[in-house]
């Protein structure tokens, strides 16, 4: 196969666009797209400070690659998670974001999730209810707090995350199964600044999972190739499955579906009821981040809930009280 | 002589001939769920399988609390 631009050997072929290139003009095109991508949904400028959410994974690296190849201010966060089973996820992970961030001279923000809540994820799916049989669960409230929390503390504009079309897409699959409409009508390539909240954004949003993987493979940028552990068995990576078996019959149906959903939003479908009340956002009274919980927020909640039982000896008695 | 598909832990023996799509297939694997590469270098789903070939698949699909 040769690509379209020079004729020369294609290097990928993607059928939902009918177009192949070849390593040069596909490291041109997907940031080229991101660029477009950007302005069309309006998610930044080149005066706003941006953090990158890097995992050490495929999606974020090449995210924090063409975003500095293109002139953006992004910094990058890298949330240590404390999952070591198997290969030492977190710390392959930890490195593989260290050594893109130090190769490009970038600036990477660390947090340590053991160090500073005290748990590693793992163990805190262990002493929870959330996470006993969802590790996934835990860990996504936990990151979602801290990247607000350190884009809102250090003055970062804009939240920028790798979410690609296919984690797009079975979001949006698995949320219209369940006619789940308080989650569909938050799912967007940007999700606005309000009451505590930064703007996120998903550059990335419209490419499929194998462009972007094509792209940091290309780019030569090393990534962290094992899963998390605890994805096994993800329904996330389930309806990934179903649709790319969909998406082998009928190429671009994964694209069509997202794009339409998003037509579809725009045009009020996603609308609340006349006179339906939006839960109030309130400042959480121990941490300060915004929630509707009318009280302590779920973050809060559940890593009290870690600490108390971290502590609490195996007697059962409370180490509170006086023996 | 058959060529080779590893794909994780996993190596197939597939004959030469095919397109690596319809090898792909074959084994079951989804050709839209892999970056097929040979000496490195990425590989459309056209190309023809060699003999002696040693085609290493890259899964792409991740998945988890993201």
């Amino acid at each position: 196969m040769k690509c379209r631009k020079c004729g020369a050997r294609a290097v990928l072929n993607m059928r939902q666009h009918r177009l192949s290139l070849c390593r040069e003009h596909f490291l041109e095109w997907l940031p080229q797209q991101t660029q477009r991508f950007i302005e069309k949904y309006r998610m930044f400028t080149h005066e706003e400070r941006i953090l990158v959410a890097v995992s050490g994974g495929k999606d974020s690296l090449g995210l924090w690659d063409v975003l500095q190849r293109l002139g953006y201010q992004a910094d990058g966060l890298y949330i240590d998670l404390g999952i070591e089973q198997g290969s030492g996820y977190s710390s392959v992970s930890r490195q593989m974001a260290s050594a893109f961030a130090d190769a490009h001279q970038l600036t990477l923000h660390i947090v340590d999730v053991p160090a500073t809540l005290g748990a590693s994820i793992p163990t805190a799916a262990q002493l929870t209810r959330r996470g006993v049989h969802k590790p996934c669960s835990v860990c996504g409230l936990t990151k979602r707090h801290i990247m607000n929390r350190v884009a809102r503390d250090l003055g970062y504009a804009v939240l920028a995350t790798g979410h690609n079309l296919d984690d797009e897409v079975a979001v949006l699959f698995g949320n219209t199964l369940s006619w789940a409409t308080g989650y569909l009508a938050r799912q967007a390539p940007v999700l606005d600044a309000e009451a505590g909240f930064v703007r996120k954004v998903k550059p990335f949003c419209r490419l499929y999972e194998r462009e972007s993987a094509a792209y940091t493979l290309l780019r030569g940028i090393d990534y962290v190739y094992e899963e998390c552990p605890h994805a096994e068995g993800a329904t996330s990576i389930y309806y990934k499955d179903v649709l790319n078996r969909m998406e082998a019959e009928r190429p671009g149906i994964k694209l069509s579906f997202y794009l339409s959903f998003l037509q579809a939003r725009a045009g009020g479908f996603l609308q609340p009821a006349t006179g339906a009340v939006r839960p109030e956002m309130q400042p959480c009274p121990n941490c300060g981040q915004p929630t509707t919980s009318g009280g302590t927020c779920s973050f809060c909640r559940t890593w009290d809930a870690v600490r108390s039982r971290l502590t609490a000896p195996a007697d059962g008695t409370d180490p509170n009280q006086p023996g | 002589m058959p060529a080779e598909i590893t794909l994780r832990d996993h190596t197939y023996i597939i004959a030469s001939g095919s397109t690596l799509r319809h090898a792909l297939e074959k084994i079951g694997v989804n050709p839209d769920t892999v970056l097929p590469t040979r000496d490195g270098e990425l590989l459309t789903d056209d190309e023809l399988v060699r003999d002696g070939d040693h085609i290493r698949l890259i899964a792409v699909i991740s998945g988890g609390s993201r």
